[in-house]
């Protein structure tokens, strides 16, 4: 079998429904209870979202005096504006935004280098370098969290980097490295598998033409790794800006840390019921949840391309 | 494939002259790519190889994180951690534990509604899109949904069950016996999307008409899956279990957030939960926590390496 069958984003996920004619109009009874199934399963699904919405409407008062299980006896959107405005959330999305862009783009740029290197060219230690990078991908973090956290006390910062600290540690530089270096395995893996499906003779025949490596690059192999671009940006963004291990352990500023590692500190300061810890909680996936919907291909093709591996 | 003149050489690598492709590379061009390859590779073993090596010998020293007061003590570490630190064997057992009930209940479930999601039906989308939205959530705010639902005064399960008054209570997330159990519930609820979703994209890239021929043959839909379509899937296979075993060792967040925000509560000890708090803290025991590392680090290994021979075994002969 020569057709290597990677990375194309073949997964009919988000596509329109296709038509289906069926072709006696008798009702198979197997097909209903398929529909039974899969739609228990959906509702069961969502019920702990939907449990966290319904708690974050109602106002304290209300479930205090009627339980949570109950109906509620009016809607609010209080709980949001008290978590928004009391606990300085607004900051904590900052720091995730300033995490989290520099990462994600650092990190695309980073693999599509190496993937370009290791899939377009012939260099004796192009599998050891993929292997390397695959390998790294795969390790658990808390694996090289003890030494990580040591160098980040030992490598030193100009102050201006790194206000009051002089170190990597507690900044934000250093938690977007670890970011880049970790996330740079996978996404080179999937970039690597991508370039692969592009024939040779297209860069070839610029090599041919005289084109530098750098042109063929930036003018041949990057326009048509769009849609791997895409896929990787989207499912790069919810995955760093949902990162909780490294922003938990890096930083000891706690207003520095990106949102999805301040609510932890945030429950019990100023979360102090389920109402406005749902509230918070809500908010903090709001971001992933518009990502989601909006792109939901790009995400899904994401999650894929690195497992149509064959 | 037709074999194109210039990948000849490339292909027959075997100790000899490298390929006429490579031999054209100007001098700058070799400088753009080993400055592309370059900073990246040093990046990614600066920050992640090298502290997994730091991990390794670390393990066998003794150092509190103050100067340069290291000292080497051999085995040390790892044989006070066995014999000597009650948390230890919970913590690993706990991760098989969350290994083996990740293999039997979530994954095989994921895998099942991928397989009749893939049936041409109708509102697969919505199906799709409601079952795979906790994977989207961080496993931090997985955490705390699941927190409301487990409270024992408010919590959704207890209302319902009407243990949430004085003397009935269930403490989901405080008795030892059960925390284990409601953690993992809530870790399966995003673990079955996952798997669901990598399923469905392999059953879409597999030829139907395997399927097709074996139901015209007269085998049921049990024996087409068992007899077909899984070992058909087999490179698909092979990542979920990786996927499967990685994300039971890396199990971290979602423990640290429902245990209470600080470190292993009685019941909930995981090797990732033990490493992180010996590092941090008043008196940290930097050796002791690297052993521990070693230990997920060898663990972790033992799928790597496999994973990394299939994976790309193909193109050493390529």
């Amino acid at each position: 079998m020569t057709t290597s069958q990677v990375a194309v984003p073949r997964t009919s996920w988000a596509e329109p429904e296709r038509v289906i004619v069926p072709r006696k109009h008798r009702v198979r009874p197997a097909r209903v209870i398929l529909h039974v199934f899969l739609m228990l399963t959906a509702i069961v699904w969502l019920v702990p979202l939907l449990w966290a919405v319904y708690t974050s409407l109602r106002s304290y008062a209300d479930t205090s005096t009627h339980g949570y299980l109950s109906i509620a006896h009016a809607l609010t959107f209080q709980n949001f504006s008290n978590a928004w405005s009391q606990s300085g959330l607004p900051l904590y999305f900052w720091n995730s935004l300033l995490i989290t862009v520099p990462a994600v783009l650092l990190t695309l740029v980073f693999s599509s280098f190496v993937a370009f290197f290791v899939a377009r060219f012939d260099f004796r230690i192009n599998l050891a370098l993929l292997m390397l990078f695959t390998a790294g991908n795969l390790l658990p973090p808390q694996v090289i969290i003890t030494p990580l956290y040591r160098l980040y006390l030992l490598i030193p910062l100009p102050d201006f980097m790194n206000p009051g600290a002089d170190v990597l540690y507690d900044s934000y530089w250093g938690v977007i490295a670890i970011h880049v270096a970790f996330q740079a395995g996978f996404c080179t893996f999937v970039f690597s598998n991508y370039m692969r499906t592009i024939p040779k003779e297209i860069t070839e025949a610029a090599l041919v033409d005289g084109a530098s490596v750098w042109r063929q690059f930036w003018q041949i192999v990057l326009p048509l790794c769009r849609p791997a671009f895409a896929a990787l940006a989207t499912l790069e963004s919810i995955w760093i800006y949902n990162d909780f291990f490294w922003a938990l352990v890096l930083f000891s500023t706690g207003s520095k840390r990106p949102i999805t590692s301040a609510l932890a500190n945030l429950q019990g300061q100023y979360f102090t019921n389920q109402n406005l810890i749902a509230a918070g909680a809500l908010m903090t996936a709001i971001p992933t949840l518009i990502v989601y919907l909006l792109l939901q291909r790009q995400f899904i093709s994401g999650l894929t391309l690195g497992a149509n591996k064959g | 494939m037709t074999p194109t003149t210039l990948d000849v050489p490339a292909t027959r690598r075997g100790g000899r002259k490298p390929s006429r492709r490579v031999r054209r590379l100007s001098r700058r061009d070799k400088l753009v790519l080993a400055l592309m390859v370059g900073i990246p590779t040093l990046a990614h073993v600066v920050f992640v190889w090298v502290p997994t090596v730091a991990s390794l010998l670390l393990s066998f020293t003794s150092w509190n994180g103050i100067g340069v007061n290291i000292h080497w003590v051999g085995l040390k570490n790892y044989t006070s951690l066995f014999t000597n630190f009650p948390a230890f064997w919970p913590a690993l057992s706990h991760n098989f534990i969350w290994l083996g009930f990740f293999l039997v209940i979530p994954t095989p479930f994921g895998m099942f509604l991928a397989y009749q999601l893939n049936k041409q039906i109708r509102f697969t989308r919505f199906y799709q899109t409601a079952i795979f939205l906790p994977m989207v959530i961080s496993l931090a705010v997985v955490g705390f949904i699941w927190e409301i639902i487990y409270n024992p005064d408010t919590g959704l399960l207890n209302s319902l069950f009407g243990t949430n008054k004085p003397g009935s209570y269930i403490d989901w997330l405080g008795n030892p016996h059960l925390n284990l159990w409601a953690v993992l519930i809530a870790a399966s609820w995003r673990h079955a999307a996952y798997i669901m979703v990598l399923y469905l994209a392999g059953l879409k890239g597999m030829d139907p008409a395997l399927a097709e021929a074996a139901s015209i043959d007269g085998a049921n839909e049990w024996q087409t899956f068992i007899r077909v379509i899984f070992p058909a899937m087999k490179p698909i296979n092979i990542i979920i279990a990786v996927v499967t075993i990685i994300e039971s060792l890396r199990a971290f967040d979602l423990v640290y957030v429902m245990g209470g925000n600080n470190g292993a509560k009685p019941g909930l000890e995981l090797l990732s939960l033990l490493i992180t708090n010996s590092i941090v803290g008043e008196s940290p025991r930097i050796g002791f926590g690297s052993a521990i590392a070693v230990v997920l680090l060898v663990i972790s290994l033992v799928v790597i390496i496999p994973y990394l021979v299939q994976t790309f075994r193909k193109e050493r002969v390529r």
